[in-house]
């Protein structure tokens, strides 16, 4: 009896679409690329970072962008003693919300310290920015104390 | 209005690992026993069966359908799924009954979490642009979240080593617990960080396991002839996906979905609370407002097991338990979805009239 004939396609896994990132997380990735980070004024004029496309209490859609510091300070903080393979650092660092200078929401990043005596909630901190930057939220690297 | 009660419930086993046992092996003991508890013989026999699970736990899209499998849906039944804790798919069978569509439903959420990593898989659930990349964990987020109460005063590490002692002194009582054990306040104290200021007493175990529930009109409930608690009143709200904009230190959204449950309207005898990690039991007893009138967690919580996506149905499942046992006659069950507390739903359950 002879052998069917096998039918063969080549198959690649992947996302065949690209997908804008939009005006307002477009702007702020931009913004990383060139090392600059940038806020957008919410409803009641607190200024978020990174910024949303809309109001979280109001649902307005939000457009007034502001120039934030690449400086901020620790709202608050947990220490990994043993970073996971996933986490952006291989060695003890922290998890912090952090306050940039001009904001009034902080944003979430990791903070690279010796040990867990060195973090304190309210120290000072800095963005430290990756060799190359590609407009992706990992373009800060890290923060450190300053 | 047709009033709606519970008239089942069943647990599996919380484990560490559940082998090579797949979901659909998880669920069906479950669904033997639920079936067994009402009388009825299979999925057939009710208007709507609806489940919640996370296809991110098995790392497959619509992986989900394969549960169906557990329920012989041959001759075709009305069938439904939420990408959430099944505590949503009772309250999307609950609308389903109140619209006239089913007078009864069987509702299951299983979750087998042991073969990923856990805290990683949920980072996936964060803002895709800023957060998602970095790969925060939940176990992280949450420590930040009890550093900011530990700060501002409003909580002590004791009184987070006594939330965990609760639980797994409670949990004893309980025969499907992962975690139990005579645990002191000083015991948990006495544990190093993990990821500070938690300890890993602090925060719930990873664990494999399915629950499932039946509801159905009071009508129904009679005609079946078995006990039943009623329901009196289900909500959830949700909280902006930025948690620097939340009040990370309260649950605004647990006191608002419990203010339109109904809650303040009784006594409140017993409540089950989905608090994954121990300073997050305080924060929802508070934003609750619940006194020393109330039980809160006795089957020991998800602190003792956490079945991600079936826990906050089993809560429902566990007031259910006492009202039916007449140990209470009104209380509240919690779910949880989202890190630190983000989307909240309460329940409110009370003794039947006359069974």
């Amino acid at each position: 009896m002879s052998q069917p004939e096998i039918l063969n396609q080549a198959f690649e896994l992947g996302y065949t679409y690209t997908r804008s990132t939009g005006p307002v997380v477009g702007r702020f990735l931009t913004g990383l690329k060139n090392r600059k980070l940038v806020g957008i004024k919410a409803s009641d004029g607190r200024v978020i970072v990174p910024p949303m496309e809309y109001d979280p209490d109001t649902a307005e859609e939000l457009s007034e962008f502001v120039d934030v510091g690449e400086q901020g300070e620790i709202v608050t903080f947990a220490w990994v003693k043993e970073p996971r393979e996933a986490h952006p650092m291989n060695e003890p660092f922290a998890w912090a919300m952090i306050k940039l200078d001009g904001a009034d929401v902080p944003m979430i990043h990791c903070v690279a310290a010796k040990s867990e005596s060195d973090v304190t909630t309210g120290a000072r901190v800095r963005a430290v920015w990756a060799d190359e930057t590609i407009g992706f939220m990992t373009d800060i690297r890290c923060f450190e104390l300053v | 209005m047709k009033e709606i009660a519970i008239v089942g419930y069943q647990q599996s086993d919380s484990r560490s690992d559940a082998g090579a046992v797949n979901e659909v092996e998880m669920i069906m003991p479950v669904l033997e026993r639920t079936f067994a508890q009402v009388g009825i013989n299979n999925a057939q026999d009710v208007d709507f069966v609806c489940s919640g699970s996370c296809d991110y736990m098995q790392g497959a899209a619509f992986a989900f359908v394969a549960g169906v499998d557990a329920l012989g849906a041959v001759p075709p039944i009305k069938e439904s799924h939420v990408e959430m804790d099944a505590a949503w798919a009772l309250y999307e069978s609950m609308l389903k009954i109140r619209m006239g569509h089913a007078d009864s439903a069987l509702i299951y959420g299983f979750g087998k979490s042991s073969p990923g990593e856990l805290p990683i898989v949920l980072s996936q659930q964060l803002d895709p642009y800023y957060l998602a990349p970095l790969w925060v964990d939940t176990i992280s987020l949450a420590a930040m979240q009890a550093r900011m109460m530990l700060d501002q005063g409003l909580i002590t590490e004791r009184d987070m080593a006594e939330v965990v002692s609760r639980s797994r002194r409670n949990a004893m009582n309980n025969p499907h617990a992962q975690l139990s054990g005579d645990m002191s306040a000083d015991d948990v104290l006495a544990q190093e960080t993990y990821v500070s200021p938690l300890r890993k007493g602090d925060c719930c175990p990873v664990s494999d396991g399915a629950s499932a529930v039946v509801i159905a009109t009071v009508e129904k409930a009679k005609e079946w002839g078995v006990p039943y608690a009623l329901i009196s009143g289900i909500s959830h709200a949700i909280e902006t996906h930025n948690m620097g904009m939340r009040d990370i230190t309260d649950s605004v959204s647990t006191r608002i979905a419990a203010e339109r449950a109904g809650m303040k309207a009784g006594k409140v005898d017993v409540a089950q609370l989905y608090a994954p990690f121990s300073h997050q039991e305080i924060i929802l007893t508070r934003a609750l407002g619940l006194g020393d009138e109330t039980s809160i967690n006795p089957s020991g919580g998800v602190l003792a097991g956490n079945l991600m996506m079936a826990s906050g149905l089993s809560n429902i499942g566990e007031v259910f338990n006492r009202i039916i046992s007449g140990e209470a006659e009104r209380g509240i069950a919690h779910a949880t979805s989202g890190p630190c507390l983000q989307h909240n739903l309460v329940t409110v359950l009370e003794k039947a009239e006359k069974a």
